[in-house]
């Protein structure tokens, strides 16, 4: 598929290039159907996983879910984006409102730009360069930025209570997920993604070393804690904050915020996928006899494995999100800070001296 | 295409997505007057007062930890990348690092920080 998907690429540049004259309108219009790739991709993977999400939690709770508009209930969720649409968005008023409409944007921009760094097959990414680990870490949280912008333009006690933990929590959180990551820097030798992809040819970087399956580990619980769900939902705390950091927000400036959660879900789980589990590398035995089975696993494409491995990960994480109670937010802190930070730094020596001692 | 321009592209996106969306919201959603509508959400009683005030962020000692241990990431990001071509050295070098780093977050620990009060 990623072959043929740069061929067509390429036959449409030389469509272009052969019929307009002018080279910055070629561009114009690469730059422009990219973007609408991008934006197509990126609506189309939220709306798959809110019906995603919705039926496995139902099937968890022993229940049909949607089964209504269309087989299985798959187009409830287009029915729901309309509906979204035509819901009255309610002017407030005493808010701040350039902070109050900005923050959707900042939530979206944040996972857009983290979405436009991750690879989704072999030779299909948006951007490839030499910081490319380093690159998805800090952009994926700007969006806490927008949350603690709407939090707090609100003027809502309940939306401010929301942003104050969604801030405590995702930068918690985020330090783990970056030494996790930085384990498996150490072993690949590289910040890029696509020489970390060629490092996991033969083997995946999890079953590389021990150490890559505790980072893995505490890379999951980060990065199932950075999407503010699960039993690390005290920010939307329904029980006691209503929604926390969006609760005044109404029609569609509330649905960007749901896109945006469904959307870093993916993300989450993409990265949890590039860096660990092999991206789109199939799965292949580094013995001598298993050619077969190598060219078997070949044969599937390379966008199934990179998605199928994700949709695992997403699994795991609705999975936990659907059995766990929430903890309280001393609990989550001090899971953070007096367990899972000594853990991954201790996990980086210890791959410090695996890779120095062992390679 | 050169590499780079993803990103212009991908925030002139991220604007046209959310400035789309508000405009069809606003054009396809009814509107209606009310005098209570505008007021802040505190599950059905009357609002009082504002959320701007001054409150205490119980959080802001973490915040200040997450700061010494994110610059601490970004100083270890380049010796993880070198790491494997040094060897035994490269661990070394890191070791007085992060021994420090853990002292840090020993004294932390032990001044109660990171407790909850």
């Amino acid at each position: 598929m990623s072959l043929e998907l740069i061929d067509g690429i390429n036959k449409i540049h030389e469509f272009l290039t052969s019929n307009i004259e002018a080279a910055w309108v070629v561009s114009l219009i690469e730059y422009v159907l990219v973007g609408l790739g991008f934006l197509t991709l990126y609506a189309l993977i939220a709306l798959f996983l809110i019906i995603f999400e919705r039926k496995i939690c139902a099937y968890f709770q022993c229940r049909l879910g949607p089964n209504r508009v269309g087989p299985w209930g798959i187009f409830q969720v287009f029915a729901d984006m309309v509906k979204i649409l035509i819901k009255e968005i309610i002017p407030l008023k005493h808010n701040d409102k350039l902070l109050f409409y900005a923050a959707p944007f900042i939530v979206i921009m944040g996972s857009l730009l983290t979405f436009g760094g991750l690879q989704f097959a072999e030779g299909v990414h948006g951007v490839d360069f030499n910081v490319g680990v380093f690159y998805l870490l800090a952009v994926s949280s700007i969006s806490i930025i927008g949350v603690m912008l709407a939090g707090w333009s609100s003027n809502n006690k309940y939306s401010l209570i929301g942003a104050m933990r969604s801030g405590a929590q995702v930068i918690s959180f985020e330090l783990s997920a970056c030494l996790s990551m930085m384990a498996i820097v150490i072993l690949g030798g590289s910040m890029n993604l696509s020489d970390l992809m060629a490092a996991q040819e033969d083997v995946w970087f999890i079953f590389q070393s021990p150490f890559t399956v505790v980072a893995l580990v505490i890379y999951l619980i980060a990065a199932h804690a950075e999407t503010n769900r699960g039993p690390f939902d005290l920010p939307e705390a329904e029980s006691e904050l209503t929604a926390g950091y969006h609760v005044e927000y109404s029609g569609i400036t509330f649905g960007f915020f749901y896109v945006g959660e469904y959307c870093n879900l993916f993300i989450n789980a993409a990265i949890g996928t590039l860096v660990f589990l092999g991206g789109w590398q199939a799965f292949h035995l580094p013995f001598a006899g298993c050619e077969g089975f190598n060219a078997v696993m070949d044969a599937i494409p390379s966008y199934v494995w990179m998605f199928g491995k994700t949709l695992l990960l997403i699994f795991l994480s609705l999975w936990v999100r659907w059995t766990f109670p929430r903890l309280r937010i001393d609990q989550l802190l001090r899971l953070e800070w007096k367990i899972m930070l000594p853990f991954s730094l201790a996990n980086i020596l210890l791959m410090a001296i695996w890779v120095a001692l062992v390679k | 295409m050169s590499s780079y321009e993803i990103f212009v592209i991908v925030f002139i996106m991220a604007l046209v997505m959310v400035l789309g969306g508000s405009v069809i919201g606003l054009l396809l959603s009814p509107k209606s007057k009310n005098n209570q509508k505008g007021e802040q959400y505190e599950s059905g009683i009357p609002t009082r007062g504002t959320s701007w005030m001054q409150f205490k962020v119980g959080y802001y000692l973490i915040a200040i930890l997450f700061l010494m241990f994110d610059v601490e990431a970004v100083l270890l990001f380049p010796w993880a990348v070198i790491m494997k071509g040094m060897g035994v050295e490269g661990l070394y070098a890191v070791s007085f690092f992060l021994v420090v780093l853990i002292l840090g977050l020993a004294y932390a620990w032990r001044k109660g920080a990171l407790e909850w009060k």
